[in-house]
């Protein structure tokens, strides 16, 4: 029996009158590698910013360690420590350098050491190659650099799931392989990790399950095998015929 | 008008315009802090995300009424009139205050209504993404403020920061009315007594001059400092990192 670490239950979210999530149940189960696919306007990014509660869900359940994460009473600034969130556009902070950035969430919220955050820093920063830009503000690097030092900040913590909106979209083409590597190796490592992407050749080769959405419901899930290669669905059919032309 | 009676205004009267300009300066300067202070503070309470109908929530919109009374009427109407009200104000109920004291509290709460307006655009310019990111790695409203936000904020508002203290400088001269020994008020009183006005106030001008021009080089030399290197370093092995 696998263990859940998140599982969602019956999750609806509305922008207004839009409905962007209908009755979304699914489950990361503990060391999973799950990469979320879909077209464009699917609700996948709201789906992973509903889990760190960057959106508030409309209805439903988002239970963590098998606890309601959605209930009143839960510290949701302790919750969020558990997840490592990399988003599509980097979100840096602008006012630190590039060690500051992997550092300051270390010190302030989990209250680690000045010596303990830097060390632990700089082992993520040399993990995805920018520990050499350790004095640099965000706006002196790359689109690419600043996503792998994106990926450091959120390593650095040390979180439990790590999720990741289309990590490598923004990347240079020869970053692409190097991110992978260091995502393959945390998944050997045993951690958990979400993963919203376009990129369907990188999906079947990291993955445990695929995950597919399309107007905001789960139609299709399995091995990369079932959804990818002998999908059920004719919304996965024409959604991977319409991917694998471009 | 020569050149004659001004240098003699001068040399009768240096130590006086020194000491009119010192206090024109003290206020400007503490007036300045105190309103950016009060503008941060304004700023970083209206933008407290309200969360849904709580106790919290209806506290925060009274404090928020509050302010925004305050600046209105600050922003409203000229300070030589708040000047009075203040000063006489307190008087009629029998509170003295120190007019220097008087003088940088109107200003402060003068400058301090202006400030609000900037921190507010200065912290709802900044990226979505920041807070998102801040939020993500499980920092609260605060720590967000302190570490993220203020830091990049307190940059923007430098200029305008600067706009002020420069402003208060020559505006502080309106504090003459409630007698506050300050440059304009010294002069003043020199002139009163040697009847050579327009010499009297020429020094005075140029010395008004002299103090926003250096004002606003000190201000220059800050914000090239803030912007920090326009390169970086890359590391090698043997460095130490700089956090
Ligand atoms: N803050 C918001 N307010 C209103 N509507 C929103 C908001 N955020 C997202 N939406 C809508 O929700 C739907 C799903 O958006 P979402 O960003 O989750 O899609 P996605 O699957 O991540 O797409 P993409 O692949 O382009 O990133 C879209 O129709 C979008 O317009
Ligand atoms: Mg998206």
């Amino acid at each position: 029996m696998m263990e859940k670490v998140i599982d969602i239950k019956h999750l609806n979210k509305s922008f207004g009158s839009h409905e962007v999530l209908r009755d979304v149940n699914f489950t990361v189960n503990k060391g999973e590698v799950v990469c979320l696919i879909g077209s464009s306007g699917s609700g996948k990014s709201t789906l992973l910013r509903c889990i760190n509660l960057l959106e508030t869900p409309s209805g439903g359940e988002i239970i963590y360690n098998g606890e309601n994460i959605l209930d009143d009473k839960h510290d949701i600034k302790q919750y969020r420590t558990h997840l490592g969130m990399v988003f599509q556009q980097f979100n840096l902070f602008n006012n630190h350098n590039v060690l500051k950035n992997c550092v300051v969430g270390q010190q302030k919220v989990l209250k680690r050491s000045k010596e303990e955050a830097k060390a632990n820093a700089l082992k993520y920063l040399q993990i995805v190659g920018m520990d050499q830009y350790v004095n640099a503000k965000p706006r002196q690097l790359s689109g690419g650099q600043k996503q792998r030092v994106a990926i450091a900040r959120a390593l650095a913590m040390d979180p439990e799931v790590m999720l990741f909106d289309e990590p490598t979209s923004a990347l240079d083409p020869e970053m692409v392989g190097e991110v992978l590597k260091v995502m393959r190796q945390l998944a050997d490592e045993g951690h958990t990790m979400l993963i919203v992407t376009h990129e369907m050749e990188f999906a079947r080769e990291v993955s445990d399950r695929v995950v597919f959405m399309d107007k905001g419901v789960i139609v299709e899930e399995g091995t990369p095998e079932q959804v990818l290669v002998n999908p059920k669905q004719e919304r996965t059919k024409e959604f991977l015929k319409r991917t694998l032309k471009q | 008008m020569s050149f004659d009676i001004i240098l003699s205004i001068l040399k009768e009267n240096w130590p006086s315009y020194l000491q009119g300009a010192y206090i024109t300066l003290l206020i400007a300067v503490f007036s300045t802090i105190i309103g950016a202070l009060i503008g941060l503070l304004i700023g970083v309470v209206h933008t407290i995300p309200l969360r849904k109908k709580s106790f919290k929530a209806v506290i925060l919109k009274i404090i928020n009424f509050i302010l925004t009374v305050y600046v209105e009427i600050f922003r409203g109407t000229p300070m030589i009139v708040q000047a009075m009200v203040v000063f006489y104000g307190l008087y009629a109920y029998g509170i003295e205050m120190d007019r220097f004291v008087a003088a940088v509290v109107v200003v402060g709460l003068n400058t301090g209504a202006y400030m609000a307006e900037y921190v507010r655009g200065g912290i709802v310019s900044i990226d979505k993404g920041q807070y998102e990111a801040a939020a993500a790695i499980g920092m609260g409203h605060f720590q967000t403020m302190v570490h993220v936000i203020l830091p990049q904020v307190f940059r923007n508002i430098l200029p305008a920061t600067g706009n002020q203290l420069i402003m208060n400088i020559k505006d502080s001269a309106v504090l003459s009315v409630i007698s506050v020994t300050e440059l304009f008020f010294t002069t003043k009183s020199i002139a009163g007594a040697n009847f050579r006005f327009a010499e009297s106030f020429i020094i005075t001008c140029f010395i008004y001059l002299i103090m926003t021009f250096i004002a606003s080089r000190i201000l220059r030399v800050i914000e090239k400092k803030m912007d920090g290197q326009d390169a970086y370093q890359v590391q090698t092995k043997k460095e130490e990192p700089i956090l």
